[in-house]
């Protein structure tokens, strides 16, 4: 494939979203659907073109670069993609897990308002989407970067007659923005230390000059980390993702799970190079990742909402793939964001199936023995929990004991490693219970939604919430029909296929401990290779194949164990959890979020609206800036109040004035030419 | 020959006379009257002075001054009759519009 | 005459010509929009020649130049003549001004005829400003913008405190002009010229005579007239009020172009050392600005007042950036100029149309419009992120050089403070710019929006929006075709000693590709 067709790729989305926008209003929806579609299935085929062309070639790497961009004196950056391969894995998962939500969006919007609204806005998404992970240097990226932030607005306030869809997606861009502060922060330190925002400029620059080592490499590094937490829903900047399940299931599948969230770990894994020289931000991406992990992990163990769960697995899951970047173990972490994409894709269109099935129900308690209702859906979410769950041989069990072994074997700082590992492993316990919990709770035990009044009762409940009665949004079409009905094959065929991907997608990962040949870490060394193999050879020397083996024994335990739990509690004898601990202060804590959203509220929104309104608006605006205009007034007002004595209207006073005046004038005149003789 | 100190003399005094009948006076008639005093006044010293260092430029302004004073005159008496018919006074302390 | 020396006074007196016209003209039916928009059409047709016959000169002198004399004593001259950033300035003025007819279109019931022939003698001046490269002609212009606008102002303000509104934008533009004046006489004491080229070489070359401390309170004159007139923190007390009553049409040319134009050409080109001197402060002023703006578009209910702090916030961008003295920021500086004068005037175009069908600028009285005007919610929604500056549109470029030269510029000893500062301005900037999207056009119908009939874009007001999208996209991929004539200016701003030499000297390699070291190694 010649490196010029690389614009297609991004641009034919863009052409989607361009058509769809502007003329969708009047298309028919077939035709909205059929536009979305082939302007994603045609990169999709491009990207498998590049892969072939890459593979027969032996080509490590391509580029292209168009016209500049931003020209001013001594600095320029250009319109310029590159392809390597970290890049054709995140293009593959792009376009293929994009191209199967779009198929899946196509049945499951099918009776939306705003059709060609939605369809616009993903292909959007695709467009910025693709532009990130192709830009060769960082302002392109940041294009991306932005993008898809806005894409994830627009579709997360996809309902915006709803007020907490649209404070949602506000929340969602601000606290992106936040990130996006940190992100901006990064390139001015780096134009200021290199003059450059091209990836090859700088990573060259860097690794010339093996003497430089944490300093304004830290700066830099930790900024970028800041933008990287923004995206991918790290800690503290996690807040809005769970908030972000307003938007359509398929939204959360492919925004809010499978890549946007991950662009982060892109980000990190991209400028691995200015991280490598700074062991301090790599602790802090390790640890940050680590404590996201399990931090949303608890949450995740108590939500009600199906799609809330899945949520907090994700930032939990995005803490293991930060974790694994915070190890050096890129490859790994690029792994589990593949196999991630895969599963959680899946996981939340089968929860998509399942809302639809139960005309709009999101509630796990209202839920329940839906496993003989709609099997399809319930054999495909199955594949994807065991696949999160870490139980071999699916993919998630493969992708995450990488990363745990990995920080095991951190040899940089051995203590944090054991340390984290222990952190990452009672996250895996946790996932593989929650996990197993909303599998019970949805597909096991009793049905206890109330068939006949499915969807009304939902109605009811909007139009409590919506005094004003306008709750089109949210799901309505899947009100009406009443009864639990199986999805159309439109939504099941995607199911399917990301059901088999969660199955295999693992094995081309299966490292030497197992008897594989972790294929996929040597397609990546390529990428890594000039900072990592190195420690990679050292690793495997020092913790030996039957290390390995006994810490995946060990995860594989601690899943089993996660799900014997939630079998007890969740199958056996339901409720005797919630009995002992739902009115325990921890429970209360937990299942509040922490209260983390309050905190914020109080510590940074409220004190900066009211010191604002306060001390800027009442005091600065109203006293200082005005008040000095009224000040001046009053002066003048004081001079004006004696001269105006003048000005009485009497023609025969101004002729006095004028008098006395010319009298003056010639007083002085006479001194000053007595005085000069 | 009469000296030019009486010419200036003489001049300053209609001046003087035109200024205090100018304060003085009510009548907006005889506040005009002294205007044209004040003016005469002066074209008397230009006068006086082109004749004693003989230049004619003194001269040429006098004849300008007097077709001002014309012009004024016509003008001022049109904007007296003026306020006349919408005043029914002469009286400058009563005429104050510029007062406010 | 060839057309390229007469361009310029045809550019500048057009719209002279068709005041006077529109003035004999009666005021009856459109007539009198519809000879306001053939006027500013033409002008703005004979701006575009200025980039169709534009030739690429060095920093410090112009194209299309015409030089005679007006007055032979004192040395004045009618001279006029543009470089790089003025011609923008005229071509953005152009298209402004049939964009600000339309919007009065309907706006605009009654006394139509003053309304449009002050619009035209505003933009006689604006225009004329940009052209004058005679100190003395400069200032006539510049004095002459002031009548104009405060009758607008005063006559068709909308709420009865407009009066006051009108008074106070007066003054505060009057009183700075007149230190301005006296500024320009002492300069024109010691050289006897006023001629801007001729000035802005002797400043170059240490030839303008005078103590140090009298041609620094000279440039403080300057400085503090222009920036009353931006204006600049803490000297938008004018701002917020003249805003918010001024009609659309006024109100899009209002802040912004005059004094930023001025501060670039006159206080930086006749003072640089002083201006120098007085970067630091101006670049604190500049970030604290933009911090403070924000913060107070965020409390306000009033759209027409948001967009008054907005503006505040925008127009610290850009004295940050130009005081910046490098080449990114100077550069970026100028070019926000453009990007503000058309997402600024974008967004209140947009106000316009929505106080036009509801009668309010009150945001607790709308909302929930994007249901029945989905045309008016796409527009808000861009110009928003125009504004936001998000990547591939135009502020962000502008938005981006300026911040990046801020950290990097030589006259601030806390530059990486006050880069933070301002940069947290991006956060801030979508927290009130989504807010008000938000308040306006989601969530349910507000009282207001309930009790009027829905009335989406009509062609005129398509018309008038689609070019200012496109310009938005357009001035946000193609960015090097507006800046190339902007160049000479910012690198003659920024020479060479102000920039900080790298700390890290690049090794330059293959540009834009990312080969691993040992990449091939394996």
């Amino acid at each position: 494939m010649n490196p010029n067709y690389l614009w297609l790729i991004p641009v034919l989305p863009f052409a989607g979203f361009l058509i769809n926008g502007t003329l969708g209003r009047k298309l028919a929806r077939p035709a909205v659907a059929g536009i979305a579609l082939l302007f994603t299935a045609i990169p999709a085929l491009l990207v498998a073109w590049l892969w072939s062309t890459m593979l027969s070639t032996g080509a490590l790497t391509m580029s292209v670069t168009s016209r500049s961009w931003i020209t001013v004196p001594g600095f320029h950056v250009n319109f310029a993609f590159a392809v390597d391969h970290l890049t054709l894995i995140m293009l593959a998962v792009v376009t293929g897990v994009g191209f199967l939500i779009h198929i899946y969006s196509a049945g499951y919007m099918a009776h939306e308002e705003g059709y060609w609204r939605f369809f616009a806005y993903l292909n959007l998404f695709m467009f910025f989407m693709l532009v990130l992970v192709l830009a060769a240097n960082f302002l392109l990226l940041f294009v991306g970067w932005e993008g898809v932030g806005l894409a994830s607005y627009l579709l997360i306030g996809f309902y915006f007659t709803k007020d907490s869809a649209a404070n949602a997606g506000k929340k969602a861009f601000v606290v992106n923005r936040i990130g996006d502060f940190g992100f901006l922060l990064a390139m001015f330190l780096i134009i200021a230390h290199f003059g450059s925002l091209s990836f090859g400029d700088v990573f060259a620059a860097v690794n010339a000059h093996p003497a430089w080592q944490g300093g304004f490499l830290t700066a830099i590094a930790l900024l970028l980390l800041v933008g990287a937490a923004g995206k991918s829903a790290q800690l503290p900047l996690y807040v809005w993702l769970p908030d972000a399940m307003e938007g359509p299931t398929p939204v959360s599948a492919l925004i809010h799970a499978a890549t946007m969230v991950t662009a982060g770990v892109y980000m990190v894994c991209r400028t691995h190079v200015i991280f490598d020289r700074s062991p301090l931000a790599l602790s802090v991406v390790a640890i940050i990742g680590a404590a996201t992990a399990i931090f949303a992990a608890t949450i995740g163990m108590v939500q009600h909402d199906i799609k809330r769960v899945l949520a907090y697995s994700t930032v939990s899951q995005l803490g293991y793939m930060f974790l694994g970047c915070g190890v050096a173990a890129y490859s790994a972490a690029v792994f589990h964001l593949m196999t991630h994409a895969f599963f959680k894709a899946l996981l939340f269109l089968a929860a998509g199936s399942v809302i639809h099935a139960l005309s709009g129900e999101q509630d796990m308690r209202l839920m329940g023995g839906l496993k003989k209702r709609i099997p399809v859906t319930y054999w495909t979410m199955t594949a994807g929990v065991i696949a999160i769950a870490g139980i071999p041989p699916l993919a998630g069990f493969f992708s995450k004991d990488e990363i745990l072994y990995r920080t095991f074997a951190f040899e940089a700082n051995p203590m944090l490693g054991k340390l984290l590992w222990a952190v990452g492993l009672l996250t895996a316990g946790l996932t593989s219970f929650y996990m197993f919990r909303l599998w019970y709770k949805t597909f096991a035990g009793e049905e206890r939604f109330d068939e006949a009044h499915l969807g009304q009762a939902h109605a009811v409940v909007h139009a409590d919430e919506h005094p004003a009665g306008h709750d089109e949004g949210q799901d309505t079409s899947h009100q009406g029909h009443h009864g639990v009905h199986e999805s159309p094959w439109i939504m099941l065929a995607p199911l399917c296929i990301l059901a088999l991907l969660s199955i295999i997608g693992g094995w081309i990962g299966i490292p030497q401990a197992l008897g594989g040949s972790n294929h996929f870490e040597h397609f990546l060394d390529p990428v890594f290779a000039a900072t990592t193999h190195a420690e990679n050879a050292v690793n495997a020397d020092q913790v030996s194949h039957s290390m390995e083996l006994v810490l995946a024994a060990v995860s594989v335990l601690v899943a089993l164990i996660g799900w014997f739990v939630a079998r007890i509690f969740y199958l056996k004898k339901p409720g005797t959890l919630g009995a002992r601990f739902g009115n325990s202060a921890l429970y209360k804590l937990v299942a509040n979020k922490y209260w983390v959203d309050e905190a914020y509220d109080a510590t940074i929104v409220q004190p900066t609206v009211i010191g604002s309104r306060i001390l800027l608006w009442g005091f600065v605006e109203n006293v200082l800036v005005n008040g000095s205009g009224f000040v001046s007034a009053a002066i003048t007002r004081l001079f004006a109040s004696v001269t105006r004595k003048m000005q009485s209207g009497n023609i025969r006073s101004y002729a006095g004035w004028l008098a006395v005046g010319a009298a003056i004038i010639l007083i002085a005149m006479t001194a000053s030419a007595l005085h000069i003789h | 020959m009469v000296p030019i100190a009486y010419y200036l003399i003489l001049a300053a005094v209609l001046f003087s006379i035109g200024i205090g009948s100018f304060l003085i006076k009510r009548n907006i008639i005889t506040i005009f009257m002294s205007i044209e005093l004040m003016l005469n006044a002066v074209n008397l010293t230009f006068v006086a002075f082109a004749h004693q260092w003989k230049l004619i430029h003194g001269q040429i302004f006098v004849f300008f001054v007097m077709v001002v004073a014309a012009a004024e005159a016509a003008v001022g008496l049109a904007i007296i009759i003026a306020i006349f018919r919408t005043r029914q006074t002469l009286n400058v302390d009563n005429i104050n519009l510029m007062k406010n | 005459m060839h057309l390229d020396q007469s361009i310029l006074s045809l550019i500048v007196f057009t719209p002279l010509v068709g005041a006077v016209v529109l003035a004999l003209l009666p005021d009856r039916g459109k007539l009198q929009p519809a000879a306001a928009l053939i006027v500013t059409l033409l002008t703005f047709l004979f701006t575009l020649h200025l980039p169709a016959h534009w030739h690429s000169i060095p920093a410090g002198t112009y194209n299309f130049e015409l030089d005679r004399v007006w007055i032979a004593s004192p040395n004045i001259h009618y001279h006029v003549g543009v470089d790089g950033l003025s011609m923008w300035l005229l071509v953005l003025s152009g298209l402004l001004a049939p964009l600000g007819v339309l919007a009065s279109w309907n706006a605009i019931a009654s006394r139509r005829k003053l309304f449009y022939t002050l619009f035209l003698l505003q933009q006689v001046s604006m225009l004329g400003v940009f052209v004058s490269l005679d100190l003395f002609l400069y200032y006539a212009f510049w004095e002459m913008a002031l009548v104009p606008m405060t009758i607008l102002i005063a006559t068709f303000g909308r709420t009865d405190n407009r009066r006051r509104a009108a008074l106070k934008y007066f003054l505060y533009a009057f009183i700075p002009s007149a230190l301005l004046l006296v500024g320009m006489l002492w300069i024109y004491n010691g050289t006897h010229t006023f001629d801007v080229p001729t000035l802005t070489y002797l400043a170059a070359t240490h030839q303008i005579p005078g103590s140090a401390q009298a041609l620094w309170l000279a440039s403080l004159a300057f400085l503090i007239a222009f920036a009353v007139k931006v204006p600049v923190f803490p000297l938008h007390g004018w701002l917020s009020e003249g805003i918010q009553e001024a009609p659309t049409a006024a109100v899009m040319v209002l802040a912004g172009k005059l004094g930023l134009y001025s501060i670039l050409r006159f206080s930086f080109g006749i003072f640089p050392e002083q201006s120098h001197r007085i970067a630091p402060l101006m670049i604190a002023l500049g970030a604290i600005g933009i911090v403070y703006g924000a913060l107070l578009a965020y409390l306000q209910n009033d759209l027409k007042k948001l967009a008054a702090y907005s503006t505040l916030g925008h127009l610290s961008f850009i004295t940050l950036g130009i005081f910046t003295f490098t080449a990114m920021g100077v550069d970026g500086g100028m070019y926000q100029i453009l990007n503000h004068g058309i997402s600024g005037g974008a967004l209140f175009l947009l106000m316009g149309l929505l106080y036009e069908r509801y009668g309010t600028y009150d945001m607790r009285a709308l909302g929930g419009l994007a249901k029945v005007l989905p045309w008016i919610v796409t527009m808000f929604v861009i110009t928003a992120l125009s504004n936001v500056g998000l990547p591939m549109l135009n502020s962000f470029v502008g938005e981006f050089l300026i911040l990046a030269g801020s950290m990097r510029t030589a006259f601030s000893a806390h530059a990486v403070l006050w880069c933070v500062i301002a940069t947290t301005g991006v956060i801030l900037s979508a927290a009130y710019l989504l807010s008000m999207i938000q308040r306006v056009f989601y969530g349910a119908l507000g009282t207001r929006s309930r009790e009027v009939q829905p009335i989406d874009l009509n062609l005129r007001e398509h018309v008038t929006l689609w070019p200012l999208m496109i310009l938005f996209l357009a001035m946000g991929i193609g960015s090097t075709y507006w800046m190339r004539s902007l160049h000479p200016l910012a690198t003659a701003y920024s020479s060479a000693a102000d920039v900080p030499p790298l700390k890290n000297p690049i090794v330059h390699v293959e540009a834009e590709t990312y080969v691993p070291v040992n990449g091939g190694q394996r």
